[in-house]
């Protein structure tokens, strides 16, 4: 699917009755700019992506926009689609332009390099400051932790680990909105993660990192991050878990 | 330790809410029976005048108001009244107080004999 969808332009596979072409406005320009129209032709199967790549290969080489993978693994394609933020890779045109119209432009909540793309280091900024490193308590030289794959930890930690910083939740999260220094549910989601990892070694300084007023607890519970995870991670479980293992620590039960 | 003070925050939140869901039951069951009951003021009056139940019982309820709303006031003048840190505490707990003086005072005018 990826293949053919990849040459766009092409007409080789069965046409069926030709249909209107979408009608495509495009962001373009930095944190100043402007719709620009373009018109390209409907494919069947034909993701979002394929558009881009198509008005940037057809209609003006000059759109710049990301992506690596096509194929939801790399998260570096992630745009507002008609309002919301997707895997452009991973969504179908059919499914989102229901009436032949799509309004793109970059990722929300993050500063705008040129046309659809957004630049990502506070986001990523963010996962260091939440503590996203792992902090390892042993050396080389000891025996390997043995971590009990049904433990309640270990499945906690399964719950949340898929995230590949894509960034839909970032972008979708009102609370970044209005709180420009809130760490956001991936990097919260990444520091829940470690919190249930016995192998770290730096619990209680990370849960003093989240644990403020730009981390778990500016959470307003409204899951729009876990709505909208292309992965169907619950970014808010994550956080809820931050917000009980920080009482934890409050009232003396250590961050372990 | 901003940490600890958030997380400090955050549980009285958490726990003044838990003392409202119990109250606002209380306050509706009471509302109604005496709606229904067709009790006059001075009836209700003649209850809760001296009664250190009812005054107890209200003065709390008034008290996790005041807390718990004034917390929540804190957060949305931060992030939609865009007041910096200090401002909006002192905002949060002007609100506090006049969340609970005002209600102490009612609580008083039905209880005090």
């Amino acid at each position: 699917m990826g293949d053919r969808a990849a040459v766009p332009g092409s007409s080789t596979t069965g046409a069926g009755p030709a249909r209107a072409n979408l009608r495509v406005s495009v962001w373009r320009g930095g944190a100043a700019g402007d719709y620009q129209s373009f018109e390209v032709p409907r494919q069947p199967s034909q993701t979002v992506l394929d558009v881009v790549t198509y008005i940037q290969r057809e209609l003006d080489p000059t759109l710049a926009y990301r992506f690596a993978c096509r194929v939801g693994m790399c998260g570096s394609c992630a745009m507002t689609v008609n309002g919301k933020a997707r895997w452009t890779c991973r969504t179908h045109v059919d499914k989102v332009a229901a009436d032949g119209a799509l309004e793109l432009r970059p990722l929300a909540n993050l500063p705008v390099v040129r046309d659809l793309v957004a630049d990502m280091r506070e986001f990523f900024d963010k996962w260091a400051r939440a503590r996203g490193q792992f902090a390892p308590k042993t050396t080389r030289e000891q025996p390997f932790a043995r971590i009990d794959p049904r433990s309640r930890q270990r499945r906690e930690a399964d719950a949340a680990i898929e995230c590949i910083g894509c960034g839909v939740c970032y972008a979708s999260c009102d609370v970044v909105t209005w709180n420009r220094d809130y760490l956001g549910p991936a990097a919260l989601n990444r520091a829940w993660t470690l919190v249930n990892d016995p192998r770290d070694g730096a619990q209680r300084q990370r849960l003093e990192a989240v644990a403020t007023d730009a981390g778990c607890h500016a959470c307003h519970t409204m899951m729009t991050c876990t709505e909208l995870c292309p992965k169907n991670l619950s970014p808010t479980r994550s956080i809820a878990g931050l917000k009980r293992a920080s009482l934890r620590l409050l009232l003396g039960g250590g961050g372990e | 330790m901003i940490a600890r003070r958030e997380t400090l925050l955050w549980a009285v939140q958490r726990a003044t809410a838990v003392v409202l869901a119990f109250c606002v039951l209380v306050h509706l069951a009471t509302i109604i029976y005496a709606v229904r009951t067709g009790l006059s003021a001075s009836a209700i009056l003649g209850r809760t005048q001296g009664s250190f139940a009812w005054g107890a019982f209200y003065g709390v309820f008034v008290i996790a108001v005041a807390v718990h709303a004034a917390l929540g006031m804190r957060v949305i003048a931060a992030e939609w009244l865009r007041m910096k840190g200090p401002v909006a505490e002192i905002f949060a707990a002007g609100f506090a107080v006049l969340l609970a003086a005002m209600g102490l005072r009612a609580v008083m005018a039905v209880v005090a004999a």
